[in-house]
């Protein structure tokens, strides 16, 4: 069986010759339509951030229940029923009603088609749950209802992270989502990964309401503290405009005091509550609120019909500018928490690229060196398998644009060492099989077929833990376990292809020889 | 033929006291849980200024409320490793950091790795840590039992849990930090010392088919000394990769290429000392084998 055909050998060539050009087009920036795939660089080979950021949907979900509170009192005050003592406490709605009623509610809310409780034809689960003890109710968020609810606020703030992080203008990053409240952003070759960390910690809700000394306000007040934390004012909780009114939103000179401004104008709708409120509060002070907190409290001294305006507020250039990318991209449906990073500066990061190519060649150096001491022309051989074996691996990265990493580098390197092994347990083989047998091509024969369990048994073993990794790892270490896993299979082709085709050739042409090794 | 079998009750009384000690060691001392898995920040710096030095810069950390810090030189003289619990997971922690430390010594400071990993992320990424070297246990004395006899899985999975623990004994030890890498080093090495002991076996196996006459004791030897010269050309090869790694690879892959090191001189001495022991001792003959045969 040591005889190779023609057409095997040829298609041996071609293959081997395609992925030692296809990893080779790495190191030349051609500019080709046929052929555009290059090797990535993990974040901690290019620098740059990995962060994933958490939703907090506690304030959504507290929301929704208090719309839902009116929506509950308004739907049975039309059916006569009175509802008694409806408060929010733990992330539920608790009420009581007179006991002629009992019967109607828990027939509303468990009513298949029910007004108020939806979602029962689409998943078979409603929105609520309502338990009662008595005359009292507690209505929560069912699983599904809170399934959706997530779903939903992760939908819409992967879309205000993307055009947050698109307004800051980095080169490709990757935004995804991970589980339904969490989103993860790669960030490649970012300058400043501090600013993009602040743009996206701020929920960015903005309301323009007045300052009042009205504690009997009809809407309610709230006490809200000024930027510097320090200074308090009392604010009607009744919303004038909010950042949703907002067409756009633009840094400025103020060239009167030289001030930075942020400049914005308004849509329809916010430019006439913005005329009325302004021409009714003459003399009041309007305030602009930024998630919780005061950025400046104007006095209102003309009508401003224009629809536009401008929020002035001691702001650096920097900060101007931050605000007006976070006004124009709207605001986040809930607050993010950053919850994982990991930031590798672009230094940093070459200098892991260069610790890993030279430790790549000296560790290959030394295998290559000590195969050919122990084998010589057998470990020539080997040797060049390796190579080809290392240019394949290469040029299936490339092809599927995989990520390397610096795990993924060791992994290349830990290949090196490990792919010899094959060679090895048959060259052992056929040595043995050497002591018994003369004939030099049965003796080859039998070494390759005898060792074809451990070598399978071996390789199978080290591939199982790489699939593991693969899926239970997270970030560069999933790298490693994409060039050891890959590494395995190009070692099985070079060692049953390519080894065995030139010691097939060798032994052919000394089938005579006494001392083979 | 080097006489391996006459050291089995030595060498089975060393691993016995070596898994001992390990567990002692991870129950009582533990393991130095890196940010990965224990939640808190990790900076490396990279000073400009010369005259900063590891003990200034320590004094300048902890006067900045950070809870339980740590400052080292990492690698070469102008590299600083700060490791923090961030108790409070404070926001602007680094910007707070960075301005502090361009107050002191001026702006000499090069932020070269930030990493930041918040308490429920720590415990998932342990949780997963702790599942995939379990399944990567479970699906090898699988493999191994649906290839060999249930002796033979024995002895495997034995040699495996031998690799693995006292590779964290160690790193108990020396109180060296865990962090990731180790978890995908641990698993590559449950993946290498299996591949080493599934050669030998397989060897046994094949000799327990040929010679009816010899016992069990005597033929572990032969197959050990007839694999021994492979055994030793892969270890030596798979650790000159990995040396060069250790050495030359950088400081943040030094952890990964010590436990994958370990690793390797564990994994070949319990292919040889644990795994064919089990055999000898559960008096493993051709009739294992061959009933075995039969079944299939």
């Amino acid at each position: 069986m040591l005889y190779f055909s023609k057409l095997r050998i040829l298609s041996v060539t071609i293959f081997s010759l395609l992925f030692i050009l296809i990893a080779l087009s790495n190191l030349f920036k051609v500019e080709d339509i046929f052929f555009d795939k290059k090797i990535n660089l993990g974040l901690d080979l290019q620098g740059g951030s990995y962060l994933l950021l958490e939703i907090d949907n506690a304030p959504v979900v507290e929301q929704k229940l208090q719309n839902l509170t009116t929506t509950i009192k308004n739907y049975f005050k039309d059916k006569d029923v009175k509802i008694n003592n409806i408060k929010i406490e733990d992330q539920s709605i608790f009420f009581n009603v007179d006991d002629q009623n009992k019967q109607l509610i828990v027939d509303t809310f468990s009513d298949q088609e029910s007004d108020i409780n939806p979602y029962y034809p689409r998943f078979k689960s409603h929105q609520l749950v309502i338990e009662e003890t008595g005359l009292n109710f507690k209505v929560s968020f069912s699983k599904q209802g809170l399934i959706a609810l997530k779903t939903s606020s992760q939908d819409q703030a992967i879309e205000i992270v993307r055009r947050r992080i698109d307004e800051v203008g980095t080169n490709e990053p990757n935004i995804l989502k991970r589980g339904n409240n969490r989103i993860l952003v790669e960030l490649p070759g970012l300058d400043d990964p501090m600013r993009v960390k602040s743009l996206l910690g701020k929920t960015a809700n903005l309301t323009f309401r007045f300052v009042t000394n009205n504690e009997n306000d009809n809407f309610g007040v709230e006490k809200l503290k000024y930027e510097d934390g320090i200074d308090e004012a009392t604010v009607s909780k009744r919303i004038i405009i909010s950042g949703e009114n907002l067409l756009d939103a633009q840094p400025q000179m103020d060239t009167q005091n030289n001030q930075t401004i942020v400049s914005f104008s308004l849509d329809r709708v916010g430019a006439k509550r913005f005329g009325k409120a302004t021409s009714t509060g003459i003399g009041k002070q309007l305030a602009i609120v930024l998630d919780g907190k005061i950025i400046s409290a104007p006095v209102i001294r003309d009508t401003i019909a224009s629809g536009s305006g401008q929020i002035s507020g001691g702001f650096t250039f920097q900060s101007a500018t931050d605000l007006a990318l976070l006004l124009r991209s709207g605001a986040l449906p809930a607050p993010l928490n950053i919850i994982e990073e990991r930031t590798v500066g672009p230094d940093l990061g070459q200098d892991s690229i260069n610790a890993g190519m030279i430790a790549l060649t000296i560790g290959f150096l030394l295998v290559i060196l000590f195969m050919f001491i122990k084998y010589k022309v057998f470990g020539l051989i080997t040797n060049v398998t390796l190579i080809i074996n290392l240019f394949i691996l290469l040029g299936i990265l490339t092809l599927f644009e995989a990520t390397l990493t610096l795990p993924g580098i060791a992994g290349i390197i830990l290949t090196v060492g490990m792919a010899v092994d094959a060679n090895v347990l048959i060259f052992e083989r056929i040595k043995e099989e050497l002591k018994n047998e003369k004939n030099n091509i049965i003796a080859f024969d039998t070494g390759y077929t005898k060792s074809r369990t451990a070598i399978i048994d071996a390789n199978i073993t080290t591939l199982l833990a790489a699939v593991i990794l693969f899926f239970m790892g997270s970030g560069p270490v999933k790298g490693f376990s994409v060039t050891l896993g890959i590494g395995i299979f190009t070692t099985l082709f070079s060692v049953y292809f390519i080894a065995r085709l030139f010691t097939s050739i060798y032994v052919s042409r000394n089938r005579d020889k006494e001392k083979l090794f | 033929m080097i006489a391996f079998n006459k050291f089995y009750n030595h060498f089975n009384i060393v691993s016995t006291s070596l898994i001992t000690v390990s567990l002692i060691l991870l129950i009582f001392k533990g393991l130095n849980f890196g940010i990965d898995f224990k939640g808190g920040t990790l900076i490396e710096l990279r000073s400009t200024d010369t005259k900063i030095n590891v003990t200034t810069l320590r004094d300048k950390f902890s006067q900045m409320n950070l809870g339980d810090i740590s400052v080292k030189k990492f690698g070469n003289d102008t590299d600083y490793l700060i490791k923090f619990e961030n108790k409070d997971n404070k926001k602007n922690v680094i910007e707070e950091i960075k301005s502090n430390l361009d107050k002191s010594f001026g702006n000499n400071f090069n932020f070269r790795r930030v990493e930041n990993v918040g308490p429920k992320v720590s415990a998932e990424l342990l949780k997963s840590g702790v599942i995939a070297i379990s399944l990567s246990l479970a699906i090898m004395l699988f493999y191994i039992w649906i290839r060999f006899e249930w002796q033979f899985s024995l002895g495997a999975i034995l040699a495996l849990f031998h690799d693995v623990i006292v590779t964290l004994g160690v790193f108990s030890l020396f109180s060296l930090e865990i962090n990731l890498s180790i978890i995908a080093a641990v698993l590559t090495i449950v993946g290498y010392s299996m591949n080493d002991t599934v050669v030998i076996f397989d060897r046994v196996r094949e000799n327990l088919r040929k010679y009816s006459d010899i016992k069990i004791f005597e033929l572990t030897n032969i197959s050990i000394n007839e694999t021994l010269s492979r055994t030793i050309i892969t270890s030596v090869t798979t650790l000159l990769a990995l040396l060069a790694i250790y050495f030359f690879g950088g400081e943040i892959l030094k952890g990964f290429s010590l436990a994958m090191i370990l690793g390797v001189v564990f994994g070949t001495y319990s292919s040889i000392y644990i795994a064919n022991t089990v055999l000898v001792r559960l008096k493993v003959s051709q009739k294992t084998v061959l009933r075995e045969d039969d079944l299939k």
